[in-house]
């Protein structure tokens, strides 16, 4: 009964604090402008089956696809077990669901080897980070927060999976003392001739499984409260992420309604506004609040995989771009603003930084907008919309674009081309040898 | 050498015509020297083919591309506000281009302001003609030439079109071989985004430098392009590793025009 009462009280207080965090994050999503992505519902959910669920973009690198597919598969269904984990919590009963009889069996049974694909892959993804010394795993971006984040995640899971295991090989050791037999054990059957030899007494052993029971769910629990802080939030976000993902060319670049007003006011003077015209205060993103609010979920749902960074033109030609810090720096930021509303009772106080704080102008203008990077992320995340919208800023605001560039806007202007070149000279190509 | 006459849509109203397809021709078409040659050959090909095209001529404004890449939105609206004017006023309806910064700037991005056709990439087009018996090729000139594809970001990953130009390689009797990272995975030739008409970043390589190596590791005879300021970036990059013996970098509707025999 108390252990009850203690579940009770240890989960309510789990949960209360992960959805609180949650609604921050949620309240932080939405400081971004709106956008309508309620459109094509059939689309989007397709979208959202195929590459969050079906994890079809991952596949483009085969050996990190099957890793991360396992641990996938793991937390989706060891969810299950933690579904029995909290009835037996409540209830106070033994593994509740053994009444569904041998499938129960046989899905403990699967949950094993899951747990212990999930504990190879975690390894393995230590070693790529730490051993192997991937290339993506390497940038600056990474150093501090962001490499202790990944490492902290990894060694959760292990620890978790690990704590199952024994869970179970000490549930089969009191199975055996008490003649019932209730699940298969195909992986902790290894385990327990390590226990054997002690010779432990059946109660010291119900002591023992307590004590593996509760260091999963209080492990799940803190891992739970841990994720709102942490990259591995991707494991929430990267399917609403999916769902409103961009269904339109990614050679597209959003049309600025505020700048079309404007411009036909200039081109024609006849033009007239329209009584409720209101004249744009600023264009392009100077600070993550300009950013739309899909911007703003693809800060959150980025896991830093690197993907992007590794297939960005620039970044692997020594530049110092990379698409994975636009996408850090821009939850950095909101986080940063976000805290400061908090702590000024609701509303921003400014603070002298914007996005721009974050990002050089030496990132901004390296960008070849060739969508290499929004096709690599597995989760179509979009760093270049962000790139572009703060080279508006810098450009329409600001007027500091590189001087070669401010060249080719002046000679847009008078000779319609890019280069100084005449207009009356465009068809003398047919006239040539 | 163009042996007939390529008329603006102007005089074809003037003269009570109406043209099949209107062909833009882009400011790199127009003014680039090298470029010429792809546009010369994009318009020997609508010729052969017996379709009637005009071009805009002095009318043309660049598309903005540059400008809206390079967050100038004003200028790039500007721009394209204008070209969509000319266009509406000679009620065009189909327009190929051989630059795909033109073609995804007015099939994707002019709609919003008021300006809606259907827009071809040449190697779209030719691949129809082809496709359709319009227009032929003597087998021969490129036989047993080996020939690697570079994809455009703004055809390519932009827009999907990976197969169109393949298709018209293939039909060349040629040995067609990919680069390791081509497709939706092929890599920038360093031109896009502005990046064209300023100076790159503080880095350890030029970005086509790094892509003209993947076309030279497939030990391929030509690398064959489909946008104008591709064109120029791998041609440069071949110059910078000395392999102008070695590798010719064409246009897909050079090497058609070619074996046409045109």
């Amino acid at each position: 009964m108390i252990e009850q009462i203690l579940f009770l009280l240890i989960s309510s207080v789990a949960i209360f604090f992960f959805v609180k965090n949650i609604g921050k994050i949620r309240r932080n999503i939405l400081l971004g402008k709106d956008i309508d992505l309620s459109d094509n519902k059939a689309e989007r959910w397709k979208t959202m089956l195929k590459v969050a669920f079906g994890q079809t973009k991952m596949a483009a690198r085969p050996v990190p696809f099957v890793l991360h597919f396992i641990v996938y598969a793991g937390f989706i269904l060891i969810n299950i077990e933690v579904l029995e984990i909290f009835i037996d919590g409540i209830f106070g009963t033994h593994r509740a669901l053994s009444l569904f009889g041998p499938i129960y069996n046989l899905a403990i049974g699967f949950f094993e080897i899951l747990a212990f694909g999930v504990l190879i892959s975690c390894i393995i993804f230590l070693c790529r980070r730490y051993v192997v010394k991937l290339k993506r795993f390497q940038s600056l971006e990474l150093k501090g927060f962001a490499n202790q984040d990944a490492t902290t995640i990894l060694f959760i899971e292990i620890i978790l999976m690990a704590a199952l295991l024994k869970m179970n090989a000490f549930d089969q050791m009191i199975q055996a003392e008490e003649g019932t037999h209730i699940g298969s054990f195909p992986i902790s059957q290894f385990i327990v001739p390590l226990y054997e030899s002690f010779h432990f007494s059946i109660a010291t052993l119900i002591v023992f499984e307590r004590m593996c029971w509760w260091f999963h769910i209080i492990g799940i629990f803190l891992f739970m409260n841990y994720l709102p802080f942490s990259k591995h939030f991707h494991v929430i976000l990267a399917f609403p992420n999916t769902y409103y993902s961009n269904l339109k060319a990614k050679g597209n670049l959003n049309n600025m309604a505020s700048v079309t007003q404007e411009v036909k006011l200039m081109l024609d003077p006849r033009t007239q506004a329209s009584e409720a015209y209101e004249a744009p205060t600023s264009f392009g993103v100077k600070d993550v609040t300009d950013l739309t609010w899909k911007n703003l979920m693809d800060a959150y749902s980025c896991t830093e995989c690197g993907r992007c960074t590794s297939s960005c033109p620039q970044n692997f030609t020594g530049k110092l771009l990379s698409p994975r810090k636009i996408m850090m720096d821009t939850r950095d930021r909101l986080e940063e603003v976000g805290k400061n509303i908090d702590a000024n009772k609701g509303t921003f106080v400014d603070d002298a930084k914007n996005l721009h704080s974050y990002v050089s102008e030496e990132e901004l203008w390296a960008c070849n907008t060739c969508n290499a990077c929004v096709e690599a992320c597995p989760i179509n995340i979009n760093p270049m919309e962000i790139i572009v919208e703060m080279r508006r800023y810098k450009v329409m605001e600001q007027s500091s674009a590189p001087s070669s560039l401010n060249n080719m806007f002046s000679n847009l202007e008078n000779n319609q081309a890019p280069w100084q070149f005449s207009p009356m000279d465009r068809a003398n190509w047919t006239q040539e040898a | 050498m163009i042996e007939f006459k390529v008329k603006t849509i102007a005089e074809m109203t003037a003269a009570g015509e109406e043209a099949d397809i209107l062909f833009w021709v882009g400011c790199a078409g127009s003014f680039d020297e090298r470029a010429q040659k792809i546009t010369k050959a994009v318009a020997k090909i609508l010729h052969a083919a017996n379709i009637k095209f005009a071009i805009l001529g002095t009318e043309e404004a660049c598309t903005g591309d540059p400008a809206k890449r390079a967050g100038n939105e004003f200028l790039y609206q500007m721009l394209a506000m204008q070209n969509i004017t000319t266009l509406n006023a000679y009620n065009i309806k189909k327009i190929v281009t051989a630059c795909p910064h033109c073609f995804n700037t007015i099939k994707n991005e002019y709609p919003e302001l008021g300006g809606s056709y259907e827009v071809l990439h040449h190697t779209t087009l030719i691949n129809q003609l082809l496709n359709e018996g319009k227009i032929a090729i003597k087998g021969g000139a490129f036989k047993g030439k080996r020939i690697t594809y570079h994809d455009s970001c703004y055809l390519g990953r932009a827009n999907n079109i990976f197969e169109a130009p393949r298709s018209v390689i293939e039909k060349l009797d040629v040995e067609l071989v990919e680069m390791t990272r081509s497709k939706a995975n092929g890599l920038c030739c360093g031109a896009g985004g502005a990046q064209m008409f300023k100076d790159a970043e503080k880095g350890t390589k030029e970005v086509n430098n790094e892509r003209i190596e993947d076309a030279l590791e497939t030990k391929s005879d030509i690398v064959a392009a489909a946008c104008p300021f591709c064109m120029t970036m791998l041609r440069d990059g071949v110059k910078h590793h000395n392999k102008e013996q070695e590798v010719q970098v064409f246009d897909v509707a050079e090497l058609i025009m070619t074996a046409m025999d045109l």
